[in-house]
Parts: structure tokens; sequence; C-alpha cells
């Protein structure tokens, strides 16, 4: 299983039944396939369709009908299309019940940056600010290090996304969760002290509990 | 009843300079003929406001390669590198906007409202030179409506009237859209007799559609 796997495994098991998900493009995409199909789960998706499902067979795309990176995907039975000032309504008005975001940094008080890196990668935020405001929980899925780098940081120097804190980091390292604006560590990657992630990690972080192994 | 103009009939209505707004995400639901037909027609300096620019060779790309556009009002230019390489040789001046907060300034332009007050962006660099609103205790930004001169969308069918009905993730930004414009142009992938798309069926009424695009044939 790659680092991305076992980062999308786990957020995975956030996901409680009987929700409205967002999932964003990359990283956070692959957390769909571990979500069971009974479960449900209705995805959102913010080009317009709320109950997005897997991709169709081969020669039965419509090209009415992708995800938000334009890819070919089916609609499950009790979907809806909707436009985008409703798809936006629904997640400004706190009526998706979870994103997952993928992010470039996210800093020890549980702010996220994921949207440019000035003078280098300005892509543009989408829908990603209106998501980290407006859903009712924001949980990033990233990988710890990129490039040698820490990407948990103690303060963002890239454009913050929003001002309000995400609620659960999940990386291939560790899974943490904000909580009075600190970053408390709940889990650990299976083979790694807790000396391995301190060094690994920029920022700081608490250790309430003992920090079990990441399932 | 509407007459349905060519696609280069139509273009032809829409100056050099014009400020117009083109439905579409990532290429879907955007109408493609009346792309062409602008890039055809050798259209400079228009002003677009979208959700994107796609991606080159691809609906709205077209018009960023053919460098119609010098100012771009959109939220996501991330899948099309000639839109980022024009914004950063100067050529294209490229204003981002959060999708929800775009898309709400759209429709608050065509509903008669004076603005949008959204948390969206508080906190962030989006704040610069706005103003800020506090209403009941809660920290709000106020976004101005967009408006303009040309919409220009895509819909699935349209009766003769103009009565458009969309298709699933096609809709995104048309219905907004046709509301915001001084001149609406719709190119529908079919055009059906009155009656044939039911009343509950319709998304766009007619009276908001000034120009429809023929079908291909």
């Amino acid at each position: 299983m790659t680092p991305k796997e076992r980062i999308a495994r786990r957020v995975a098991q956030e996901i409680e039944p009987g929700t409205l998900v967002n999932l964003g493009i990359g990283l956070p995409s692959l957390v769909a396939s571990y979500v069971p199909t009974d479960a449900g789960v209705f995805f959102q998706s913010e080009n317009g369709v709320i109950g997005l499902g897997a991709r169709p067979p081969e020669g039965m795309e419509d090209p009415d009908l992708t995800d938000a990176g334009g890819g070919f995907v089916t609609a499950v039975p009790g979907a809806a299309a909707i436009d985008s000032a409703m798809s936006f309504g629904l997640i400004r008005g706190g009526h998706i019940d979870l994103t997952v975001l993928g992010g470039l940094q996210v800093d020890e008080t549980g702010h996220l940056a994921n949207w440019m890196i000035p003078g280098k990668m300005v892509p543009g935020m989408g829908g990603a600010m209106d998501l980290a405001t407006g859903a009712r929980r924001v949980i990033v899925a990233m990988q710890h290090v990129a490039n040698g780098v820490s990407k948990v940081v103690r303060t963002c120097d890239l454009p913050l996304t929003s001002n309000r804190p995400i609620d659960l980091l999940v990386t291939d390292m560790a899974v943490f969760e904000v909580a009075r604006s600190r970053l408390i560590l709940k889990e650990i990657a299976p083979g790694l002290t807790l000396e391995d992630l301190r060094t690994a990690t920029d920022a700081r972080f608490e250790t309430a509990d003992d920090p079990v192994t990441m399932a | 009843m509407k007459k349905a103009l060519s696609p280069q009939a139509a273009a032809a209505l829409v100056p050099d300079g014009a400020r117009i707004m083109i439905g579409g995400f990532m290429g879907v639901g955007t109408p493609r003929r009346m792309i062409e037909a602008l890039v055809a027609a050798g259209r400079r300096d228009l002003t677009l406001i979208a959700n994107d620019t796609a991606m080159p060779g691809r609906g709205i790309g077209k018009l960023i390669t053919a460098r119609a556009v010098k100012r771009l009002i959109v939220s996501h230019i991330g899948l099309n590198p000639e839109t980022q390489q024009q914004m950063n040789d100067g050529s294209l001046d490229v204003e981002l906007m959060p999708q929800g907060t775009l898309v709400e300034c759209i429709r608050a332009g065509g509903m008669g409202l004076g603005g949008v007050v959204t948390p969206t962006g508080l906190g962030t660099g989006l704040e610069n030179g706005k103003r800020i609103l506090e209403i009941d205790g809660k920290r709000f930004l106020l976004e101005a409506p967009i408006r303009a001169d040309f919409a220009v969308i895509a819909a699935r069918q349209s009766d003769y009237l103009g009565n458009l009905e969309y298709s699933l993730t096609a809709q995104n930004f048309n219905p907004i859209m046709a509301m915001s414009a001084d001149i609406v142009i719709a190119e529908p992938e079919h055009i059906v007799p009155v009656g044939v798309i039911p009343p509950d069926a319709v998304r766009t009424p007619a009276i908001l559609v000034d120009q429809l695009i023929e079908r291909s044939h």
C-alpha cells in the first residue's frame, strides 16, 4: 500500500453512514474507494451533483456528467443534479457534513494553505475556500513531508485558504486533531517512534493521551 | 418564436472589448460552437467571466489560445498552462475569486441585489481593499455584484421560444449567467417545439433568452 493509499484508507474511517461528503481532487478523491457502497454516503461534487458514482464502463461515458476534475463519472440512484449557486449554497451554508481537502501546508494552529505558491503555482482557489470555510467538518489529507521538507509547519508561509481551522489532519505519518488552536497527536504510523515524528515535523504538537498506532 | 442564428451571426453581435460571461465547468456545459465562432471572428480584448479556462484546445481554452481575452475573472486556471503563461508574461489580467463567491456575485448581478455578504475569504489575502461587515456578531466580506454585456450559455435543449432545460453537471453556471447580462445568447444541443419541455422542467424561462443559436446539423 502506498503512503497515499494509507492516508485515503484512514480518512475513510472518519466517514459516518448516511452523510453528505465532498472530496477534493487529487489524493482526497481516493477516499471514496474505501467507503462501503452500502453505507448510505452521498458524495457531492461541486460542479453540480449529489450522489457521485464510479467511472462508467468504457464507451458509456456521458460528456454532461463529470466530477470536479473533469473526469467521467456516474450518478448513483437517488442522485440530484444542481447548478453552481445551489452547489455552493450547500457548501457555504453548512449542509455538507464533511469535506476532505488536499494541503500544501497545515500549521500548528490548524490553519490550511492549499491554493497557491506565489510566483510558482497559481492554479486558483476553485471551491477550496468555500469548502474550508463552510463545511461542517474539514479533514486535510496530505503527505507529511514533501521534498524533505515538513508540510506540517509552525506558521503557514503560503497564503491561507480560510481563517477557520481544520478539524483533523491525516498524513502518512500521523493523525492530528485540532483543538483549542493546537495540534493534538492521536495516532502514529506503524514503525514510527514519537521521536521520529517530532524530527519530521516542523510544527509543535501535543500528545494528550498515549497515541495509538494508525490503522 | 425566436429566429435561430448561426454561431457566426451570433458572434458578430459581440464586439471587440466586450464584457462577456460564458457558462461551463472544465469544458462541460460550455457553448462550444459559439466559442469557436468568436475565435474565428478574431475577437480581441474581451473581458471574460467564467468558472475556469478549461484546458488548451477545449471550450474556453480556445479563446485563451487565440489571445482573445485581455481580462479574466475566474475561480480556477490550474489545468490551463497557457492561461498561467499569459498571466505571467503580463498580457492577461487575471482576477481569481472563490467559486462560491463568483457564482453568487453573478447571481446577485442578475437578481437586483447590491452585493454578496460571505464568510469565504475572511482572514486571507482576499480581504485586501474590501469592506468587512459585522452582522449579529459575525464578520463577513462584502463582494460586489457581477454583470456583463453578454452571457453565452449552453443548454441541453430549448423550445422555439427559448425556454431552456439543462443536463446533469452541464448546468453549472449557465442558469445563473442567464440572469446577469444585457444580452443572453443560448446554445442548445436540441431545439424542440413549444410544449415539449414541460413547465416544471424549464430552468431558464424564455424571457431571459435574447438569441438562440441554431442546432448543429
